[in-house]
């Protein structure tokens, strides 16, 4: 039986067309595993280089080393989209994959939260990624590594704070505060007119500078691009080049349970209805597909973590068996991680699952708590707001250039690590070049305000 | 692997360049960096001596790229799935308990630990940096240094020393005169020579004397011997013509091998006049002082028997007299109430003009600092004005 998976291909796709997906094209490649994990580990292909990736790579070397995590394929959105194969996949694993990759590229095709950033340019993202990292290259060589290091080591730790709600080719806040509407033309007015010339002189509208921000901004990415004082060029789009790239990860990171769901949903019903897959191959992808969709723990096992693969798989089975593929397909394209779990995450579901919320004490032992469904909804997506990360906003830049950062621990609901701020802060005001200030309140909630030059005395 | 199961070709640079290894390799670099600030514990933090390898291995934990995160109370909570009703106990399960789980392993990176190799000539490198021998002069004797020097072109030599561009040079002349000539003739190679030249010797010789008598604890030793093993490394490093003499003592004194010196133990009392007057005579018999830079470094706890006080004042005297600068490294689990015995001695030693110094080392830490103390410029200026050095 030497067969190979791309003859599959076709007829994958069109049992596929017949079941209603609705994909662009993808482009498959099959890459050795070297550089499937360098995909993981950057999240791109090609990507600009920094040291933290680096850390990253021997990490994910380690776990793979210890069998931790097998990749399969990686998958780019796009027109045409273009998904990565790990060469050492066998003839089963690549029929499973491409039915994979297939939901994937309907899900990305037709999701908003995908729409709305591929519209922002996220769609030719390998290539947008590409030039970035060239640009850089080029960076390197004519500022030195260290001048992009530093740009770098503040940009990429800023890397979540990208406001999604904005164009990615933003414009600069109004300089001046919007004039005030005329008063409405009525006999008072005439009247007025007709006096002496001094009245006239006061009614001559004002140029008022607006406050910068006008409004507390939380695209940190793009102020500080778009206003730090004494930036070059140069290290203003390599915090452009990061908050482009942030756009696309953010529908990835947003629907991360969803997205694997609706793929591993799809690569199973293909699988079921394809009656051209041989025998042996039909039962090694089906082995193959509940290695990933299984639950981390089985029988009388307890885990602490859950598998997103099989949440979102388990979610999808229920949607589609109780309210059809069309109602399955108006989700998909309308909801995110959150909607999706606090819609369809049901009690029944959960305690099938075995779901449960536990606590731990710092080295403690851990407790299973008591959670009603929303509790545990809300436990599932706690990791998942803002991008992952606490909510920080520029409040104020001062008259001598101090920008001043607010964390909102009201929302948060505590304050944030000062040491590891501070460090942030660190790489910030190397590039801001004028003091950076941070407010955000200590363990016992006391306003605290920290700043880069603080780290010295802790 | 040249194709895959497509039978395509694989796009060659996957194969041929890997980001991840350049950032990590990056990364390692600046561990590196600072580590390099934590120079105490490399030069204490490892069993150099006796392994006899070449490197010092450092444990470091990887570089953390900041991010703002929440203060962390100490509790975390999660959603976990199995077999578990609320109000169990689950103990210390490990979150990555499923097997074969997707990349849900629970140890945070931040954790990782790596074991990093430094070669010692690194650490030499950083250690001595710009330290030297204090008050080194220079002496015409005997031992004249002869070095190879390189010195004029010869149309016969080593093909090793082939001058390409001299011979290039000719080879162009003669092309000028006979156009049609061939492009390189034996007439043309030009090669370097080679000639000896006699330099006046900076010679010198340091002597390492040890105390191992019953007072000094294992680890007082070993502190002793870790001071002496980076001050042997860098020396010898630096200086060419360099002779060490190991010497141990406890009521008497032997001179040892450099092997068998960092192996050495013993019990006993202290005498320290045995073992500086055993540095004595090895010097008046091999190391004569007028045309030697001659050192001493004396390694003790201080606790000298009370009636060697005047015997050791004398040696230590004679010894002071004749070698450019003697340092003292007192080796103590922490401050004491008076002064030692020993330190009260070179102490006078250094009020009487003699060039001489002291450091004391408490604990690992003090190592590289005692290093320092020895061979940097302040503690010359001091051992040339025969002040003391500075007090520890």
């Amino acid at each position: 039986m030497n067969r190979r998976w791309t003859d599959h291909v076709p007829q994958i796709e069109e049992l596929a067309r017949k079941l209603g997906l609705d994909w662009n094209p993808v482009i498959f490649e099959a890459v050795p595993d070297s550089f499937m994990t360098e995909i993981a580990v950057y999240g791109l292909p090609v990507r600009m280089p920094h040291w933290s990736f680096g850390a990253r790579y021997i990490y994910q070397l380690l776990q793979r080393h210890m069998g931790y995590s097998r990749l399969f394929e990686v998958v780019f959105p796009g027109n045409p989209g273009r998904a990565y194969l790990a060469s050492s996949n066998g003839l089963a694993d690549n029929v499973l994959v491409t039915a994979h990759v297939l939901g994937h590229a309907d899900f990305s095709k037709n999701n908003l939260l995908f729409r709305r950033c591929q519209e922002q340019g996220s769609a030719q993202i390998i290539e947008h990624a590409a030039s970035h990292a060239r640009q850089i290259e080029q960076d390197i060589e004519s500022h030195g590594f260290n001048a992009v290091e530093q740009v770098l080591d503040a940009a990429l730790s800023l890397e979540q704070y990208v406001d999604l709600d904005q164009p990615l080719r933003r414009q600069p806040f109004p300089e001046y505060q919007p004039d005030a509407p005329l008063p409405a033309e009525d006999a008072f007015r005439a009247r007025f007119a007709t006096l002496d010339a001094k009245g006239e002189a006061l009614a001559q509208p004002r140029k008022i500078r607006a406050p910068l921000p006008p409004h507390p901004e939380r695209d940190l990415l793009w102020f500080i691009a778009t206003y730090g004082p004494e930036m070059e060029n140069w290290e203003r789009d390599i915090f452009l080049a990061v908050r482009d790239e942030s756009f696309y990860f953010y529908p990835v990171f947003a629907t991360q349970i969803m997205n694997e769901g609706w793929a591993s949903y799809w690569h199973a019903r293909l699988l079921r209805e394809a009656d051209f897959i041989p025998q042996g191959v039909y039962l090694d992808a089906i082995k193959c597909h509940s290695d990933v969709v299984r639950p981390v723990a089985t029988g009388e096992q307890v885990a602490l973590a859950i598998n997103p693969y099989h949440l979102g798989f388990t979610l999808w089975e229920e949607i589609v068996k109780k309210s059809g593929i069309e109602s399955a397909r108006q989700v998909m394209r309308e909801d995110d991680d959150f909607s999706f779990l606090r819609n369809h995450l049901t009690r029944e579901i959960a305690d099938e699952m075995g779901l449960f919320r536990y606590r731990r004490q710092q080295n403690g032992p851990v407790k299973v708590v008591a959670a009603d469904i929303d509790e545990l909804q809300e436990s599932l997506l706690l990791e998942k707001y803002n991008f992952g990360a606490p909510r920080v906003s520029v409040t104020e830049v001062r008259n001598d250039g101090t920008l001043v950062l607010q964390h909102d621990n009201q929302l948060d609901g505590r304050g944030l690590d000062a040491d590891r701020a501070r460090k942030v802060l660190e790489y910030v005001k190397r590039i801001w070049r004028r003091p950076v200030l941070l407010k955000t309140v200590d363990a016992a909630a006391n306003a605290i305000e920290l700043s880069a030059d603080s780290a010295a005395a802790a | 692997m040249s194709s895959d199961s497509t039978g395509n070709t694989l796009n060659g640079w996957y194969e041929l360049f890997s980001r991840g290894s350049r950032d990590w390799l990056r990364h390692s670099e600046k561990i590196r960096e600072a580590v390099r600030e934590h120079l105490p514990q490399i030069v204490t933090g490892s069993d150099i001596i006796n392994d006899g390898s070449r490197t010092v291995r450092v444990p470091v934990r990887m570089l953390e790229h900041y991010r703002f995160r929440l203060l962390s109370d100490g509790e975390s909570q999660g959603v976990g799935q199995g077999k578990a009703k609320p109000g169990d106990v689950l103990g210390q399960a490990s979150p990555a308990s499923g097997p074969g789980q997707k990349g849900a392993g629970g140890k945070e990176r931040g954790g990782t630990e790596l074991m990093l190799e430094f070669k010692v000539d690194e650490v030499i490198d950083w250690l001595w940096d710009d330290l030297k021998l204090p008050n080194l002069q220079p002496r015409v004797g005997a031992t004249e240094e002869s070095e190879w020097k390189r010195e004029g072109w010869d149309r016969r030599g080593a093909r090793s020393r082939l001058d390409r561009r001299r011979s290039l040079k000719e080879s162009v002349k003669r092309r000028a005169l006979e156009p049609d000539s061939p492009a390189f003739t034996d007439e043309d190679l030009r090669y370097r020579q080679l000639t000896r030249r006699r330099q006046p010797a900076l010679r010198a010789a340091v002597f390492f004397l040890l105390d191992v008598s019953g007072s000094m604890s294992e680890r007082d030793r070993q502190l002793a011997k870790t001071f002496f093993f980076w001050v042997a490394a860098g020396l010898r490093r630096e200086y060419k013509a360099l002779d060490i003499v190991f010497v141990a003592h406890t009521t008497d004194a032997w001179e040892f091998s450099e092997a068998d010196f960092f192996k050495v133990t013993g019990s006993g009392g202290t005498v320290a006049s045995a073992g500086l007057a055993k540095a004595r005579e090895i010097m008046q018999a091999r190391f004569d002082p007028s045309t030697c830079n001659v050192y001493l470094f004396y390694a003790s706890d201080g606790d000298n028997a009370s009636d060697d006080r005047s015997p050791a004042g004398q040696e230590l005297e004679s010894i002071a007299k004749a070698v450019r600068y003697a340092g003292y490294v007192e080796i103590s689990a922490g401050a004491r109430g008076s002064e030692s015995e020993t330190m009260q001695l070179f102490q006078a030693a250094a009020e009487a003009g003699l060039p001489c110094s002291r450091f004391s080392i408490t604990g690992p830490d003090d190592v590289s600092a005692a290093v320092r103390h020895f061979f940097t410029a302040e503690s010359q200026a001091a051992a040339e004005g025969g002040q003391p050095g500075a007090s520890p």
